[in-house]
């Protein structure tokens, strides 16, 4: 019981000043057909070795011991995280704090939200941007909620190259509102087909959604989509899944977003098998009213000193109960750390650098798979793309574990049409050699 | 003599923001020479697609970005840094060891799309935790994948939702007490339900005639809090619970408080269909100044069929994700949830076990007890009876010196301890509400406890300096109303 202090000695005074003998009398509470009479079926309690023990044989599991070489990206990207970022998380002051209620006591987490708000809006381009949401996907659910408010409007154009994922979770949050979601169709060039989106315009859409870079790893032309949109009086929200992406490209917010949103993951939290991840959320001023989630701003305290609070609190689910514009309560306060001590020790130079070498590998790793493939969705990629390959992809990629790499992710497990293509995605984790390794391994699987 | 000069360094006591530190060409990062050819953006992607830098973003050394940092973590409270009696937050000790083992690399750095074979450590932590929090509550089946309390409200309301459309009407209205979370009405909402709510009774609880009044065929479920926000069991949940299932109603339970319960009743025997858990909360993961936490939902056999996909099963000695769940309500967040955190949770309770848990939750229960027989008196106790994790309070006494809850909250910090939670539940006026957890030893109670009634006289003969506290923090009083009247929410040059 080392995580509870007071010892059977401690209780015998506490009990006699609430008038009761032993600490199981507390239970008299309860209703006595409630209470239990039986130990929870739970296993014996362990010690920290033995937990510690138990829990490395279960991460271990499976894996032989073996250094695994992944090209998995798919919306969770596999970057390296200076030492920096969990020396920082670790200080227990962030991490056993709870949401800022309290500011004259909470100045850390609120000036740190502070620039995590302004980093996102530097990246996106936007004005504002929220102390962040659960993940990429419930980021995109809440443009989405967000955009029928602010228009009136229930239909919705959502491009399927939007991470399939954010996809299934916009339908979940929607689906009981009587939304609309139409998916509009990609091209050969793996980006939406903007004539198709063009076609399926019309005066009844909120709000149309995009991915920056999309699920495929292929730009959007986001300034033309953009122009669409508007001129139908609709929203273009833009989705990003990597974010490092935004260090090359145009801010979406520049080319005539209104809402950017997006998956935090990818600056400074770990792969953690999906979780706990960081969704990002910025927008137009115009906006700020109806926008989700918690917001910090900048004030001044009685002497004149800057200070940070919790602000525009009007909007939110303590205050507004079933009128609020979102039900959340929280955000991913040390996964916004993270991601903020990540941004900020790369830098704008860093940054940058960084993508340039995520782009460069993967640029590398196309001219290598060419001739064991084919790019039959051709457009422009930033660190992930997609391969044809010659042969079945699940028999493909099983064979390649036997050479301890994980090639990518077959892709008809969200696109059924896509029988033998395969996502891949090199980052700066990936070297020369394992690139290689990776197409003499395809290469010696392919039918010929 | 002339005065000196005033300097114009910045003050220890202020730290500047990232964009007013740093300098050009500064760098904190590192990276391995590059072993391809270097790509040229500008000729690989059209020339509209580009930007030349990230305006505005940093540039500093990790010598400053380490002081940065920790300096700001310094300006902040823990519950390391000590006692934390945020009621309704369940503020208790976040085991080290729980740390370490979220970070084991195995864990880690495993991608949610590894092929099955080499995920089969991550499902089967899953499994037994799901396992694990249904044997807690007598639940049937659990998803781990909701994010957050909030999260699992929504998952749970769609699922009733579901669970009644397919019935033949998914209803119209939703019943939620005076006494509930913010997220319970904005959650029903959110499933396009109208919210209805419903008065406690003088004893703080939930009548059965109150809720027999408002039952009726349109009502598609009650969302009810046990033990409720003013720290007391719902006493006739058993009888409610009928009231509702009687009219073909189900009853959801916001599992907030469960840190009262383990071990000694559960929530599924009570009747109860759906119940989220707080792994953040009751099974000690951090809050991390806000999120991540976690909020698994456990329901009921009837509505097994609804959970969000995938579902984890058992197949032999293997585990895998099942997607084919046709009247599943889909999926509520990417991938499966906030792993890490299970990993925290499930460490917590393999370290406990029932033995354990059942000792938080009376420990819990004793301590609030504590506090309560010995405020009273000194503080205003709108609801006289014995509590269960959490006793409330109100600043009913005080406002006759013009002494108010977030007064006694900031004089609070002045003598080093967070504050608790204030002005909720709303049926109380001026409430504060004081949950101290399991993991505080006596004496922390007693200078608690003494700091209390310090306070309540100073409200008596110097009312001014509790009116004006806090005086020993790094800010005073901060001005709410400016952040709100003319929102600065990004630093501009």
């Amino acid at each position: 019981m080392r995580y509870i202090p007071n010892a059977e000695k401690d209780w015998e005074s506490m009990l006699s000043v609430v008038g009761l003998r032993r600490l199981e009398d507390l239970a008299a509470i309860l209703p006595k057909d409630l209470r239990l009479t039986r130990p929870l079926d739970l296993p014996s309690p362990l010690s920290e070795m033995e937990l510690l023990e138990r829990l490395r044989s279960l991460s271990e599991k499976g894996k032989e011991g073996k250094k695994w070489v992944s090209f998995l990206g798919a919306g969770a990207y596999n970057h390296f995280i200076p030492a920096v970022v969990d020396h920082l998380l670790r200080r227990s002051e962030f991490y056993t704090a709870y949401t800022p209620y309290q500011p004259e006591i909470s100045q850390g987490t609120l000036q740190a939200i502070f620039e995590f708000q302004t980093l996102i809006c530097q990246l996106t381009g936007m004005d504002v941007a929220n102390a962040s949401v659960y993940d990429g996907a419930s980021a995109v659910a809440e443009a989405v909620l967000m955009a029928q408010r602010l228009k009136s409007r229930k239909r919705f154009l959502i491009s399927r190259l939007l991470h399939p994922e954010s996809q299934r979770v916009t339908q979940t949050y929607t689906h009981p509102l009587g939304f609309a979601l139409e998916p509009i169709a990609y091209g050969g060039d793996g980006a939406t087909d903007l004539q198709a989106l063009e076609k399926a315009l019309g005066a009844d859409v909120a709000a149309v959604v995009l991915q920056q870079p999309n699920f495929f790893g292929c730009l959007e032309d986001v300034e033309k989509a953009a122009a669409m949109a508007h001129s139908r009086g609709a929203l273009l929200i833009v989705a990003t899944q990597e974010p490092l992406a935004l260090a090359l490209l145009q801010a979406p917010g520049l080319l005539g977003a209104d809402i950017a949103v997006g998956e935090g993951q990818s600056f400074g939290n770990g792969l953690n098998f999906g979780g706990p991840y960081v969704g990002f959320f910025a927008a137009k001023e115009a906006y700020l009213r109806a926008m989700p989630g918690r917001l910090v701003g900048e004030t001044v305290d009685r002497d004149g000193r800057r200070g940070f609070v919790l602000a525009v609190a009007t909007r939110e689910q303590h205050i507004r109960r079933e009128k609020a514009t979102s039900n959340i309560c929280t955000n991913q306060a040390l996964c916004a750390l993270a991601s903020l001590v990540y941004m900020t020790t790369f830098g704008k130079q860093g940054l940058r650098e960084l993508a340039e070498m995520n782009l460069s590998k993967a640029e590398y790793a196309k001219k290598r798979l060419g001739p064991v493939g084919s790019f039959r969705l051709s457009g422009p990629t930033f660190n992930e793309f997609v391969l044809t390959l010659k042969g079945d992809p699940d028999s493909i990629l099983s064979s390649l574990l036997e050479e301890g790499l994980i090639g990518g992710l077959a892709l008809k497990k969200f696109y059924p049409e896509l029988s033998r293509e395969i996502l891949i995605c090199v980052t700066e984790r990936n070297s020369r050699e394992e690139i290689d390794r990776l197409a003499v391994a395809i290469g010696q699987r392919s039918e010929t | 003599m002339s005065e000196p000069q005033p300097c114009d360094c910045v003050p220890a006591s202020r730290e500047l923001l990232i964009f007013e530190k740093g300098g050009a060409g500064r760098k904190g990062y590192s990276l391995p020479g590059l072993d391809v050819e270097k790509a040229q953006p500008e000729k690989l992607w059209p020339a509209g697609f580009l930007r030349k830098e990230v305006e505005g973003f940093p540039e500093m050394s990790e010598v400053e970005v380490i002081r940065h940092f920790t300096r700001l973590s310094q300006w902040n409270y823990g519950v390391d840094s000590g006692f934390y009696p945020l009621g309704s937050c369940t503020m208790k000790y976040n085991p080290k060891i729980n740390e370490d083992a979220a970070r084991l690399p195995g864990f880690a750095s495993a991608h949610p799309y590894l092929p099955a074979g080499l995920s089969q450590g991550a499902l089967q932590m899953m499994f037994e935790l799901e396992r694990h929090l249904a044997a807690v509550s007598g639940m049937d089946g659990v998803t781990l994948q909701p994010s957050a309390g909030a999260q699992g409200e929504l998952t749970g309301m769609l699922m009733i939702r579901a669970y009644l459309a397919d019935r033949g009407n998914p209803r119209r209205k939703v019943l939620v007490p005076d006494t509930a979370h913010g997220t319970n009405p904005a959650s029903s909402s959110l499933c396009g339900y109208q919210v209805v709510q419903v008065k406690s009774n003088e004893r703080g609880v939930l009548s059965p005639e109150n809720i027999a009044a408002k039952m009726d065929e349109d009502v598609a479920a009650l969302m009810v809090t046990n033990p409720n926000t003013l720290g007391l069991f719902e006493e006739h949940i058993c009888r409610i619970i009928d009231i509702v299932h009687g009219k073909g109603g189900q009853v959801y339970c916001d599992g907030a408080n469960l840190n009262a319960l383990l071990g000694l009743t559960r929530i599924g025997d009570m009747g109860i269909d759906v119940l989220h858990f707080n792994l953040h909360k009751t099974f000690s993961t951090p809050h991390g100044g806000g999120g991540p936490g976690a909020g698994p939902v456990g329901v009921k056999s009837h509505l097994l069929d609804y959970l969000p996909v995938p579902v984890i099963q058992q197949e032999g000695e293997n585990y895998r994700f099942d997607y084919d769940r046709p009247k599943s309500i889909g999926k509520i967040r990417s991938f499966y949830g906030n792993f890490a955190v299970m990993v925290r949770a499930f460490a917590y309770i393999l370290s406990l076990g029932a033995e354990g848990l059942k000792r938080a939750s009376l420990v819990a229960l004793l301590n609030a007890n504590y506090i309560r027989a010995r405020l009273k008196g000194f503080y205003h106790l709108p609801y006289d009876f014995p509590c269960m994790h959490e006793c409330v309070f109100s600043d009913k006494l005080q406002n006759a010196y013009g002494v108010t809850a977030l007064d006694i909250a900031k004089r609070l910090m002045d003598y080093g301890f967070h504050p608790p939670t204030i002005y909720f539940p709303l049926v109380v006026h001026g409430a504060l509400m004081i949950e101290p957890t399991e993991s505080e030893p006596k004496e922390m109670l007693g200078q608690f406890i003494e700091v209390m009634i310090q306070i309540s006289r100073e409200a008596q003969s110097n009312p001014k300096l509790v009116r004006e506290a806090p005086h020993q923090t790094k800010v005073s009083r901060l001005d709410e109303v400016l952040a709100n009247r003319k929102p600065r929410l990004r630093w501009k040059p």
